[in-house]
């Protein structure tokens, strides 16, 4: 199966091409991080998690919504997700290793980090995080490429990978809600310290994972002949309905605690999050940008007209995934530093170095995601013939 | 394969053992059996520090502390917010306890500087949180750093409440005036914070900030009947910072 991944067209040669320039300028930019230090970020002694922990945090969620499709497949017996399952699985394997380099990329030290390994912490929640991510990880890698083979030779896939399947339903549950731990339980930081947290990460999570997977099953369906029906397309839509009216409905929860019961510790850092504080507001257009276009997207997607049109709901799904990005990415971890625990102000910006960074890690996810479904195309291809 | 199994199973009994040791931990952490068994922090040498706002001098200017402490600590000057490295460092009084806010109390008090360090707390989240125990609660109260271990992942920054923890963004060997070659200097990429200056301590001398406090602001020792900061703390009205952390901060301040 995996010698499929060298034979390809014009455009998949130039997609492999797109992602390796990118990648290789990320590399560059990193060598640079190496030499100097984390310096070259924005990041300062106040803000000191930034664009690296937001994005691992928002792709554990990616990862973990694998999980959306295990279940309406092997629990409820959807028959019409067998196309596709294979996708999300996939999709959580690079996700993970993507969610992985991100932590990795923002160590100070990366050459000690097998140190979590020599000297395990059980009272870090970013140990667990590690094991946990780790065999999410493994699982994925097992489950995804075991059932394939079996299709590949046209046999049932073997017994002993059921009860794997099932032991990776409250697995993915668990990536992110010990994710979400390593910020909710602490005291310093009264923008994170909320029960909330977790099934907030979740109901985001749901949204965007799956809307990611609507977009990649369609460009593949444009431009690689791939049929994940439309019957399953529709399914999945309709959980990212309900997930992104989750995650607008749990902010609104906060929201609403947060300025009713006007504690200031906990509401100074949602004021410099929505509205700015002391003449300073970085972050407000990309919340309200954000908080917009979650509204918009439910709407297309709740009314029948709009979510069973394709092109209106990859247009919906772009939107969900921008959306949560900018709510995960930039308006999850920066204000809980924003005020400081001295009620000081100091604000973040990323540089340029920082994004390229970004930019590549994203890419290696890409050419990831690109070679694993390619794979995938290939043996239904062969299937059809 | 057999060492990745090995390795599993080794990392699975730990978990399961951690778990196993909780039921246990929290027995001992009954007060009458740590007691019995003399776990007990009373029967322990704990060490703290007494800051008397009263007494200092910072608001004229007096910066003899934070300069002793971060001369013989190798404190590099960066000379930018973004990337300063403070072991001892001034903030308001609003700053310091932001909790105590009360915008009639004098003048004279709340515009007084506060001197702020690591409170080397009794419970403290910086340890809980470390990935690689690179920071860890000595017997005595100390909180210590291990530069060496420390792969600068900052959860510890993030779970600090008052902000004691710097990281060395860039390589601070350039910006430290004179080296004192007694006590190490860092690497960039790795935190550190105030050490109640263990290095000296074990040399029979007191900290370097109170060694240099000429208005003797600064009370340091062991907590126990008989000693000047237990005299001071059990006889004065003293605050601490954010103790409703239930970190037990041990820098007390007194008003």
């Amino acid at each position: 199966m995996i010698e499929s991944i060298f034979k390809g067209g014009r455009k998949y040669w130039l997609l492999i091409s797109g992602l390796l320039v990118l990648i290789v300028v990320g590399l560059i930019a990193y060598l640079r991080q190496w030499d100097q230090g984390l310096t070259i970020t924005g990041l300062s002694r106040d803000v000191s998690w930034g664009l690296y922990i937001a994005n691992f945090t928002f792709f554990v969620g990616v990862a973990a919504s694998a999980v959306m499709l295990i279940i309406p497949y092997y629990l409820h017996n959807e028959k019409e997700f067998r196309k596709i399952i294979i996708l999300g699985e996939f999709l959580a394997v690079s996700a993970v290793i993507v969610s992985i380099t991100f932590v990795v990329v923002d160590l100070g030290q990366p050459a000690r980090v097998f140190n979590m390994l020599l000297y395990p912490s059980p009272s870090s929640i970013l140990f667990w995080d590690l094991i946990v991510l780790t065999v999410y990880l493994l699982l994925n890698i097992i489950i995804g490429w075991v059932t394939l083979d079996a299709e590949y030779k046209e046999i049932e896939p073997p017994k002993w990978i059921k009860p794997l399947i099932i032991i990776s339903i409250p697995w993915a549950i668990s990536i992110h809600t010990v994710t979400a731990f390593i910020y909710a339980g602490l005291g310093a930081r009264p923008f994170w310290l909320t029960a909330l947290l977790a099934p907030r990460f979740l109901a985001s999570a749901f949204a965007s994972g799956p809307a990611l997977l609507i977009l990649l099953a369609l460009l593949m369906k444009k431009w690689g002949g791939f049929d994940p029906g439309n019957q399953s397309i529709n399914k999945v839509a309709k959980i990212v309905a309900y997930a992104t009216i989750a995650t607008v409905f749990f902010l609104l929860l906060e929201i609403f605690t947060v300025f009713y019961s006007q504690v200031p510790d906990a509401m100074s850092h949602f004021q410099y999050l929505l509205f700015g504080l002391d003449c300073y507001y970085s972050l407000v257009p990309w919340m309200w940008t954000s908080i917009i276009l979650a509204c918009s997207s439910i709407v297309l997607l709740v009314i029948p007209r709009t979510h069973t049109n394709q092109n209106i709901l990859a247009i919906a799904c772009a939107v969900v995934f921008v959306s949560i990005w900018i709510d995960k990415g930039l308006g999850l971890i920066v204000p809980g530093f924003i005020p400081t625990p001295t009620g000081e102000i100091f604000e973040y910006m990323p540089t340029l170095l920082e994004s390229l960074i970004v930019l590549g890690v994203w890419a290696m996810g890409g050419l990831i995601i690109t070679l694993l479904y390619k794979v995938v195309l290939s043996v239904r291809r062969e299937m059809a013939d | 394969m057999n060492l990745e199994r090995r390795t599993f199973l080794k990392l699975a009994t730990l978990s399961l053992l951690a778990l196993a040791a909780k039921p246990a931990f929290d027995l001992l952490a009954r007060p009458e059996i740590a007691r019995a068994l003399g776990l007990s922090p009373e029967n322990r040498k704990r060490l703290a520090m007494v800051v008397d706002l009263k007494a200092c001098t910072a608001d004229t200017g007096c910066t003899d502390c934070i300069a002793a402490c971060h001369k013989v600590h190798n404190v590099p000057d960066i000379g930018s917010r973004k990337e300063e490295i403070k072991w001892i460092r001034e903030a308001s009084y609003d700053q310091a306890f932001p909790e105590q806010e009360n915008k009639f109390v004098k003048e004279a008090i709340r515009d007084r500087n506060v001197l702020l360090l690591c409170n080397h707390c009794d419970n403290p989240p910086c340890v809980r949180v470390c990935p690689t125990q690179a920071t860890w609660r000595r017997e005595d109260g100390i909180v210590m750093m291990d530069y060496h271990r420390c792969i600068g992942c900052r959860y510890c920054m993030a779970a600090c409440p008052y902000g004691s923890r710097s990281f060395n963004w860039r390589d601070p060997r350039p910006y430290i005036k004179d080296i004192d070659l007694s006590y190490p200097e860092r690497t960039r990429g790795v935190v550190e914070k105030c050490n109640f200056c263990d290095e000296r301590l074990a040399e029979g001398k007191p900290p370097a900030c109170v060694e240099a406090c000429k208005s003797g602001a600064l009370t340091f020792g062991e907590m126990m009947p008989g000693t000047d900061v237990y005299g001071l703390v059990s006889t004065n009205y003293t605050v601490r910072r954010k103790p409703e952390l239930g970190t037990q901060p041990q820098v007390y301040y007194l008003v």
